[in-house]
């Protein structure tokens, strides 16, 4: 099992870090409808919360495709070790003597 | 389509984060049978390709872009209460830490990308492995992936028709019509997934399909 989970971690981060600066740039289909519509500008930030990570793109970081790729690891390492501990607390949560 | 604070008025952002932390409540609580130990790494693997692969947008028709949601294959893989558990850890990472969906529309992303897609998506898929009589038939995968995208799509365009941001009327067709070719990449992607999996690890597929 412990092979494979790795190689699934290892496309997703490939993906992430290598492929992710190469995506389209276009406006994805909310965001199209929104301006053929004439709402996109009820958008806002929060002006109270600030990511730390804005649009994929990693602060302090020159290189557009490398700011995109340093946000794309740390989103996809975040999001793996998050949903590994919900994972394990729903085990914890498991009927005792149910199989395994 | 994530979407961000500003579209979606308070009763329906409100409304809709009640109803979300209600079912993660529920997800959280399910004593699922057919969890498995080694679906604690598995779901960590899941967040990952679909965070990962979310970030890839693919040009679709008319300078309008789409990217792959991931709530069919996580129910494919994982079962309906997990994958909502997967989606919404990625949509609150992506909220919190990316600026992509509001905060306050956070509640409004999971029910459409983490509670509506899946379920959507895992009811078509059922209901056509059922009526085929085959447990992991490639055209309910396809079916149930497409309607997964599409019902969510038309739930975003019902909450901002809900929120007066724009006349429902407008905003069903153009969603569903975008999404509808969107929904043709989640498809093919899901497919192209599964028949990767159904390759290597038949064993984490099949099973899950019909419920063991």
């Amino acid at each position: 099992m412990n092979r494979w989970i790795w190689i699934g971690l290892g496309v997703a981060l490939v993906l992430a870090v290598f492929v992710s600066p190469f995506a389209s740039q276009d406006p994805d289909g909310l965001e199209r409808v929104a301006e053929d519509l004439g709402f996109s500008g009820y958008a806002w930030g929060n002006p109270v919360f600030n990511s730390p990570i804005p649009d994929y793109t990693m602060p302090g970081v020159k290189s557009q495709a490398l700011a995109t790729g340093l946000a794309g690891l740390a989103g996809t390492l975040l999001v793996f070790i998050l949903a590994v501990l919900l994972g394990k607390y729903l085990k914890s949560r498991k009927e005792p003597g149910s199989r395994v | 389509m994530h979407i961000p604070d500003g579209f979606l008025d308070a009763k329906t952002w409100g409304s809709l984060a009640l109803t979300s932390t209600v079912v993660l409540g529920r997800a959280l609580s399910k004593k699922d049978k057919r969890f498995l130990e080694e679906d604690v790494p598995l779901m960590g693997v899941a967040a990952a390709f679909i965070f990962a692969a979310q970030m890839l947008n693919f040009p679709i028709a008319g300078g309008t872009s789409g990217h792959f949601m991931g709530a069919m294959l996580a129910c494919l893989v994982l079962g309906p209460w997990a994958a909502t558990l997967v989606m919404t850890t990625v949509l609150v990472v992506q909220a919190l830490v990316f600026q992509d969906g509001g905060l306050l529309a956070l509640g409004a992303n999971i029910f459409n990308m983490g509670i509506v897609a899946v379920w959507a998506g895992w009811g078509v898929y059922r209901l056509l492995a059922h009526l085929t009589g085959k447990p992991f038939s490639r055209w309910a995968v396809m079916a149930g992936s497409w309607s997964s995208v599409v019902v969510s799509a038309a739930a975003a365009a019902l909450e901002l028709g809900l929120s007066g941001t724009v006349r429902l009327s407008l905003a069903l067709p153009a969603m569903i019509g975008v999404h509808a070719l969107i929904g043709v990449g989640e498809a093919l992607i899901t497919l192209a997934v599964l028949e990767f999996i159904a390759k290597v690890r038949p064993d984490l597929l099949l099973v899950r399909g019909e419920g063991r």
